[in-house]
């Protein structure tokens, strides 16, 4: 007997077709994993259960909570259902909370507007799922924030609001993938232990087919709103029948094989960097604190070389990175790309600055909507004495377009025209136009879908052997860092804790902490030989 | 939170320090002598210093500064160079019409703004939202002395129920005195509402596309319940920054109004203090304005901090 059928799922907004056609079905205690690349429809889908689509959404078919059409309920009727039947697991822990009210208040806020039970019960049950979930009152009392909690904190408290009237449904959609790998592990232990302990079904709604394969009982996939493939997981992982499926998985564990890096000669030279920053003044005549955020670091980076940073959340990576660039000065110590300090005399050194290019996470927001492609690439031209003009500037442009696999007849379209994957490689063109001796790649495929990210690294192993890149990979994706680099340092509170062969690193981790990470990171299964 | 408002209010402190000697500096530097002014321009040299020696013209700057200063602060603010009475006098009277007005405005344009906003929001796109962004399109655009003269057209021509004009003082009793602030109020709060309605408005449409509204409807809340738990106090913070604006302005901006019902406010009183190059009542006035103004950006400030926990943990 099934908790949850949807049967012949569609769905419109505003005459375009969202869903076309989705099957699928929980039983009570059972984790159904939705997977599949962004637009896929897998959180239309989640959010058709909950009957919170957008305006101008169109349903067609049937989606039975035990063996009630949730189409045919009214909005007073869903009311009842969501928080008490059906509960729900966002995203983005940050801002899935109200910030005005207390974690108390909004986790009994689940409790008191279904009636279950007077107030007094009701704060007990707050306290009680609120423990359950991993933040004991003694330490986390209900009169607590948001914002004086972390991420993964967040998320247990948007659990416990979601679990606090033990739903038989619980959709989580993306729960774990705005947090660090770490957390990730705990959240997912946490969300298996809800689902075995009160017998709920999950809805699990994931891009990520590591957490997938680790989680889920049954697996969907989606493309184009469309259910392609479906089945118990360890059944579909061995004997995968879609070739999108193939694909997805293929592109997940995507290796790639980098060209030699040649004879080790230093190209940036980082030593005993410190980099404090300020802390608001605790009383009026007190010294201020400081919080380090990097904290004596050093390395060299050599010419050729393919260098990883990870590290979670917090650990400094970014603000080591805004150093190296220049965009801010360090406390003490001395960063030297070709033995020239990157900043000097309290700003930083332009002879220095056109050697070294960024490329930064996010695709969409990294681009002026106004300028042409032709001008947001040349954009690094200003930082030359003698920037390339006419028709030199022109081969220029239409050069680095080709080498990111585009075509020189995009230069004169606009940002929006381009998908993601695609800005991105507008981006890497925009840093290699000036030919630096050092790109930093910050995060530059986590915003990526696995298909599109698989391209971005072969695109880098291209250029790699075209332009003998030199580069830092910051990334909190151990997987990516894995393949695309040479050697690899491992960052926590500000410093280096572990630095060496990328291979040897991750294979034979020395310190506690990157063994910790390894191992929390989710693992895609083996299943590339028996594909192939 | 109380080191916050202590934080907030050393800052106003030396915002007033600051202001009291622009304010002064800027009108030292103003052409025209007030004594020359009075007594014409056929006056006698010693006439003249006589005059400035009455009124305290002849000390050097910083004196007159710190006399001024200092003579505010127990309360006295000098004598008129034109009515020969003391300018703490002249305010006070004209302070207790402008300051019932503007309260009386500032109360009526936030309770006719925030129903209206609130509403408009809840109903975004559908034909009540844009009958409200239409009339309040309308209430920004008409100047608020039109609106004055409507009313008094209808309200005390017509129907005779308000008197056209004067200030019936308080000494009559409470709402004798309401009842005569009562027409100008409107007119002053009209144009104040529509622009408060839209903020709150606008203000709640973003706070409906944020990620707990979503949330709070996951737990079961209907639509307008989250909009009330969860959406109203968190999108106050733009809407008392611009209840504070609109407060400054009511209190010295009014001019236009109290010239149409003929009250006796201190927009008229700065009007005819300027014309008569009264600089001792400018000077005060403009002094006890910048004070109102600090005053109620320092209430703004604590008002911030009881609707927001983020700015109290911030000191």
């Amino acid at each position: 007997m099934s908790l949850l059928q949807i049967k012949n799922l569609s769905l419109a907004i505003h005459d375009t077709d969202i869903l076309k056609q989705v099957n699928l079905s929980i039983a009570p205690g059972e984790i159904v994993a939705v997977t599949g690349e962004s637009g896929s429809g897998k959180s239309m889908t989640a959010l058709a259960v909950m009957q919170l689509l957008p305006n101008g959404a169109q349903t067609d078919g049937a989606i039975r909570l035990n063996e009630k059409d949730l189409l045919d309920q009214t909005e007073d009727q869903m009311c009842a259902l969501r928080g008490a039947a059906i509960g729900m697991v966002f995203q983005e822990p940050m801002t899935a909370l109200n910030p005005v009210k207390t974690i108390g208040d909004q986790v009994m806020e689940t409790i008191l507007i279904h009636k279950a039970m007077p107030h007094p019960q009701a704060r007990a049950r707050a306290e009680e799922v609120l423990t359950r979930v991993g933040l004991p009152p003694d330490r986390f009392p209900l009169s607590r924030f948001p914002h004086e909690l972390s991420g993964g904190q967040r998320q247990r408290v948007v659990i416990a609001m979601a679990i606090a009237l033990r739903p038989k449904l619980l959709i989580a959609d993306e729960p774990t993938t705005a947090l660090d790998v770490t957390t990730q592990a705990q959240i997912l232990d946490l969300l298996k232990g809800l689902v075995t302990e009160f017998g709920m079904g999950l809805l699990m709604i994931t891009h990520d087919l590591a957490v997938v394969a680790d989680m889920a009982d049954q697996i969907v996939v989606m493309r184009h709103g469309e259910v392609v493939e479906s089945g118990a997981t360890n059944h579909l992982l061995h004997h995968m029948q879609h070739p999108y499926t193939r694909m997805l998985f293929e592109a997940s564990g995507h290796q790639v094989t980098l060209p030699d890096p040649g004879q080790p000669k230093p190209l940036l030279e980082v030593s005993n960097v410190v980099r404090d920053y300020r802390l608001p003044r605790k009383g009026l005549f007190e010294t201020s604190g400081h919080h380090r955020a990097v904290d004596d670091v050093s390395f060299t980076l050599n010419r050729g070389e393919r260098l990883g940073l990870v590290g979670e959340s917090g650990c400094g990576k970014s603000t080591l990175t805004r150093a190296i660039l220049g965009l801010e000065e360090v406390q003490s110590g001395d960063i030297r790309l070709d033995a020239q300090p990157v900043f000097s005399g309290h700003k930083a050194n332009l002879a220095v600055r056109r050697k070294m290019q960024v490329v930064f996470q996010d695709p969409y927001g990294s681009f002026n909507p106004r300028h042409r492609v032709a001008r947001l690439i040349t954009e690094p031209f200003h930082l030359l004495e003698t920037p390339p003009t006419g028709s030199e500037r022109q081969d220029r442009i239409a050069e680095m377009l080709t080498a990111v696999g585009l075509s020189p007849d995009d230069m004169g379209k606009y940002i929006h025209e381009f998908s993601g994957g695609q800005r991105q490689r507008i981006a890497i063109a925009r840093a290699l136009i000036i030919r630096p001796e050092l790109i930093l790649f910050d995060e530059a495929v986590s915003a990526l879908d696995v298909s599109v990210r698989a391209q971005i690294l072969d695109l880098l192993v291209e250029l790699c052997e075209a332009y003998d890149l030199t580069y830092l990979f910051i990334s909190h994706d151990l997987s990516v860092v894995r393949t695309i680099t040479d050697r690899v340092m491992v960052m926590r509170s500000g410093q280096i804790v572990e630095e060496g062969r990328t291979e040897s690193v991750f294979s034979d981790p020395q310190h506690q902490y990157t063994k910790d990470l390894i191992n929390a990171a989710p693992t895609l299964p083996d299943i590339g030989k028996v594909v192939a | 939170m109380l080191r916050y408002a202590l934080k907030r209010l050393i800052s106003l402190m030396i915002s007033l320090a600051v202001a009291s000697v622009v304010i002064f500096a800027v009108i030292e530097v103003a052409p025209g002598d007030p004594a020359s002014f009075m007594l014409g321009v056929n006056a006698q040299e010693d006439t003249l210093a006589a005059l400035r020696a009455e009124l305290g013209l002849d000390g050097s700057k910083v004196q007159r500064y710190f006399n001024w200063v200092g003579g505010m602060l127990v309360g006295d603010f000098g004598t008129s160079y034109t009515y020969r009475t003391p300018v703490s006098q002249m305010i006070a009277d004209r302070l207790w019409v402008s300051l019932p007005l503007a309260l009386y405005a500032l109360t009526l344009s936030t309770v006719i703004a925030f129903p209206v906003g609130i509403y408009a929001a809840a109903r975004r796109g559908k034909p009540g939202d844009l009958t409200v962004m239409g009339a309040t399109q309308l209430g920004i655009a008409v100047p608020n002395f039109w609106f004055a003269m409507m009313l008094v057209l209808i309200f005390a021509i017509n129907l005779r129920w308000f008197n056209a004009g004067g200030f019936a003082g308080w000494d009559n009793g409470f709402w004798t005195g309401i009842h005569s602030l009562t027409l100008p109020a409107i007119a002053l709060a009209l144009p104040q509402a529509a622009i408060l309605a839209r903020v709150m408005r606008s203000s709640l449409l973003d706070i409906l596309g944020e990620d707990f509204m979503r949330t709070a409807r996951a737990k079961g809340l209907s639509r307008r319940q989250a909009l009330w738990r969860h959406g109203v106090r968190n999108a106050l913070i733009p809407v008392l920054t611009i209840i504070g604006l609109q407060f400054s302005f009511l209190l010295a901006g009014s001019i236009i109004i109290e010239q149409v019902f003929y009250l006796p406010g201190l927009g008229r009183l700065v009007f005819q203090a300027i014309s008569a190059r009264d600089l001792i009542v400018v000077e005060s006035v403009v002094m006890l304005l910048v004070f109102a103004v600090i005053t109620v950006n320092f209430l703004v400030d604590l008002a911030y901090a009881a609707v927001d926990p983020r700015l109290r943990s911030r000191t």
